[in-house]
């Protein structure tokens, strides 16, 4: 594996002794933040699988959710995460134009979702459903608001890395910061496939 | 514009709190004075404010942690009197909305800013030198998480004089913690500063799993990691696992405060079990958080001052594995009476007594490991051998109570208080002593105060049988936790004892502190050298205090034990080269951090919006101008780095 490649794996030293690089140590620590976030949303999902029943008389998942905008909403992220898969290749490979198109695509297609998830919360609150009507719910907003609250964060991060990447291309730190981000997104990608799973396609039609 | 906040949210009719915030006040200002008139804002910045140097924060932390002991301890010393006076006729001199403040403030501090501060200090402090490293794995975030566990301590301390404190109990179950119930800004405190804390918390558990496992010195492999190193790293796992259910758990009950969901709350449909079921699948890891590190500090210092390898340290380490695991499946056993049937009460008795065995395998590893050795009873020893005394009683009382039958006649009272106490001063707070006196003449050159340290180890010691033995009998006699009052006289004599003990553990503090001032006054007849204990590990080998790079030359590691080794060899003198060191340069971004998290939350706890939104863009601009500067590093030339050593006054 060459040196220059932007991974999570240990760099395959001469010597045994060698410290690893401050990369792969960030990227680590990075993946270990990403468990514990993890670990926060399983304790949303939790609270939403004991709620999912208490509609206090109100409409329940199968009366609410369209699998239609939330089909749409996971095609999106999912392309999301594949372009932002090929910059970081196209990082490996140093290739400023590719990688810059597809950080770009990711971000919009990262606001596309974004929009079509506001629309459907204010849908919802429009029509008095929202997080205070239930305990069903407040965990159903919670949850899924949760998850577009890192997105919005990912979005303003890759905003600001973009801006940083274009003036200064690939500075070690870039690098890092890049890998760090992809590791994100993929990470709200499993997360997100876990809402339309559980919330969407479980709550919505079984 | 002020939210809630108006001049009536300041106490003035209190006198005791009135008072107490005056002396604080004058205390704070009478240091600031001080620190003017020596000149030394300067200095505070650059040595220890902007610091990033992992030793120096693991002091602050351990600072943070010693101050507020003092505060949850008047707590405390405020219970004990009422109690002891409010029998009968009596009404003792806290009303009850004033004494439901205390209790909750008692346990919320002694948790969250006295025992978790007091072990990641240590942990700090400690860890990257026991492995060789030269700081941990991500510097400026060792000082975020600093700052903002010191953003919450000042936030909670703030409810004394602006308005008040919960009145819930240390966990603020709802649905007592909800608006209807709970209309003030004392819930509201409670949870913005163990949000803010919590995440400081988090960031801190990753950073140090993080240099457990990618920072060793070359050679060392797990299995020859110090055993405190394999405690951190069990407490540091754990705080990654379960933090993030805090805060989640937290943001619900936020959620139903402030936007009116219904996650715990009586109508709509919400279930206060759940808060209660999630709080303690963080609470019950966080048991393990606590003891665990003060277990590998005793490990350390049994087996130092007994001239001997630790007996079992594989079965140490498996056990300490073993209890990690454990500590995810014994939650429901904190609420057995509410109902949840007896097959599952059972299985969760079932569970909590199993984790009794891998803990007992560690007592008989500390009594092996002192069986046959020469052991000094140095003060250290003696908080050890209080901690295995104390800590076995207070284990069987848990074994006990965790029997569901048993537990239906306990829970809930003084029986419950005396066994989590048992367990908690027995085990952490005795642990943390031992550490902070077997590794003060590391952190700082020279050695504590000998006899003093065994005087104010007796009447902790004495203090705490006297203050938590009767409470395990008054729980017999079914008097429950947090009364305010009380009618029946039969009560009161063991009140009286239990108060005795706590003015006994008084002394206990007052020696301490002597202690300390003591030891800093006569400091050069108390000098230590780098290894004042005759140490095994590898902090030792280094120059008390250690240079800021720890080890000029990265130390190699072939086995357990490691410095003691190289120890039993004749080494002669390194003649390699020095090789230039990068080092990570101050930052500020901690403290500013810091800054916007106590503006932020104190704008969110009295409902001022526009100050919460203000810290929010702060924090958003601040990060963003901390990243333009790639440049967090500077080199530390071969040349300087002999000179530093060639001149250290406290090289060995």
């Amino acid at each position: 594996m060459s040196s220059n490649v932007v991974s999570l794996d240990m760099p395959s030293g001469e010597s045994g002794v060698q410290l690893p690089s401050r990369q792969h140590v960030t990227g680590f620590g990075f993946y270990l933040y990403l468990l514990s976030d993890g670990i926060l949303f399983a304790a949303l999902f939790a609270g939403f699988a004991v709620l999912r029943t208490a509609t206090d008389g109100g409409p329940d998942g199968h009366v609410l959710f369209s699998a239609r905008n939330a089909f749409i909403e996971t095609a999106c992220l999912l392309t999301s995460s594949f372009t932002c898969g090929i910059a970081m290749l196209a990082c490996d490979r140093r290739n400023k134009f590719v990688a810059l198109i597809g950080f770009l695509v990711t971000a919009v297609l990262g606001i596309v979702f974004l929009t079509l998830e506001i629309q459907e919360f204010a849908d919802l609150i429009a029509k008095g459903d929202g997080p205070g009507r239930s305990a069903f719910l407040s965990s159903f907003f919670t949850l899924v608001s949760t998850h577009g609250l890192h997105v919005t964060c990912g979005l303003l991060w890759l905003g600001v890395l973009l801006v940083q990447f274009l003036l200064r291309g690939f500075t070690p730190a870039i690098l890092r910061r890049f890998l760090c981000f992809s590791l994100f997104w993929h990470v709200l990608d499993v997360v997100w496939i876990g809402v339309f799973t559980f919330v969407y396609l479980v709550g919505g039609y079984l | 514009m002020f939210g809630k906040l108006t001049l009536s949210a300041i106490p003035l009719d209190q006198p005791i709190i009135m008072g107490t915030c005056i002396v604080l006040i004058l205390g704070i200002l009478a240091i600031l004075a001080l620190i003017t008139y020596k000149r030394k804002w300067g200095w505070l910045w650059t040595e220890w404010i902007t610091t990033v140097d992992h030793k120096r924060i693991g002091i602050m932390y351990t600072l943070l942690a010693l101050v507020m002991l003092l505060r949850g301890f008047s707590d405390a010393i405020m219970m004990r009197s009422q109690q002891a006076l409010a029998s009968s006729n009596g009404h003792g001199f806290l009303p009850p909305e004033h004494y439901d403040q205390v209790f909750s403030a008692h346990g919320t501090i002694m948790i969250f800013f006295m025992a978790m501060p007091f072990v990641i200090g240590l942990m700090n402090f400690i860890v990257p030198l026991q492995i060789g490293a030269r700081d941990v794995a991500f510097p400026v975030l060792n000082s975020v998480s600093f700052w903002l566990t010191a953003a919450g301590a000042l936030l909670i301390n703030l409810s004394l004089g602006i308005g008040e404190f919960a009145r819930t109990g240390w966990l603020a179950y709802p649905p007592l913690s909800e608006l209807p119930f709970s209309p003030g800004v004392g819930v509201d405190y409670y949870l913005w500063s163990l949000q803010i804390s919590g995440v400081g918390t988090l960031l801190s558990g990753v950073n140090l799993v993080t240099t457990i496992l990618k920072l060793r010195a070359p050679g060392m492999r797990l299995s020859m990691m110090p055993v405190f190193t394999w405690t951190a790293l069990a407490s540091n796992m754990l705080i990654v696992a379960a933090f993030p259910i805090l805060t989640a758990t937290f943001a619900m009950l936020l959620l139903d405060r402030y936007l009116g969901t219904h996650f715990f709350t009586n109508d709509g449909g919400g279930n206060p079990m759940m808060y209660i079921n999630l709080i303690w699948t963080w609470g019950h890891p966080e048991v393990y958080i606590l003891i665990l590190p003060p277990f590998g500090v005793f490990s350390e210092v049994i087996s130092t001052f007994s001239r001997k390898p630790l007996f079992g340290y594989r079965s140490m380490v498996v056990a300490t594995m073993v209890i990690t695991l454990l500590a995810f499946t014994t939650w429901l056993h904190h609420f057995f009476t509410m109902g949840s049937g007896a097959d599952v009460n059972g299985f969760f008795g079932i569970t909590t007594m199993v984790i009794a065995i891998p803990t007992g395998v560690k007592i008989f590893n500390w009594l092996f490991t002192m069986y046959g050795g020469r052991v000094r009873f140095t003060s250290p020893v003696l908080w050890t051998i209080g901690f295995m005394v104390t800590f076995t009683i207070g284990g069987m009382t848990g074994v006990l109570m965790a029997v569901p039958p048993a537990d239906f006649v306990l829970h809930n009272s003084l029986f419950l208080i005396a066994h989590f106490h048992n367990v908690i001063i027995g085990g952490v707070v005795f642990g943390c002593f031992a550490g902070l006196t077997y590794w003060f003449p590391k952190a700082f050159g020279f050695r504590l105060h000998e006899g003093l340290g065994k005087a104010a180890f007796w009447c902790w010691f004495v203090g705490f049988y006297l203050a938590f033995m009767p409470l395990y009998i008054l729980g017999f006699m079914g008097m429950t936790r947090r009364m305010n009052h009380y009618d029946d006289p039969a009560w009161l004599p063991y009140l009286l004892v239990a108060e005795a003990g706590a003015v006994l553990i008084l002394v206990g503090i007052l020696l301490q502190a002597a202690q300390l001032v003591w030891s800093i006054k006569k400091r050069q007849t108390l000098r230590a050298g780098a290894d004042p204990w005759d140490g095994r590990t590898l902090e030792w080998s280094t120059s008390s205090p250690p240079p800021p790079y720890n080890f000029a030359r990265v130390p190699q590691v072939e086995g357990l034990d490691a410095y003691w080794e190289a120890k039993q060899e004749v080494m002669a003198a390194s003649s390699q080269p020095y090789e230039a060191i990068e080092m990570p340069k101050n930052s500020g971004l901690g403290f500013f951090v810091s800054v916007f998290a106590v503006i932020g939350g104190f704008g969110m706890i009295w409902h001022i919006w526009w100050m919460g939104i203000l810290a929010l863009v702060g924090f958003f601009a601040l990060i963003v101008w901390s990243s333009w500067d790639e440049n967090d590093e500077f080199e530390l030339s071969a040349t300087e780095v002999a000179l530093f050593e060639r001149t250290n006054p406290h090289a060995a």
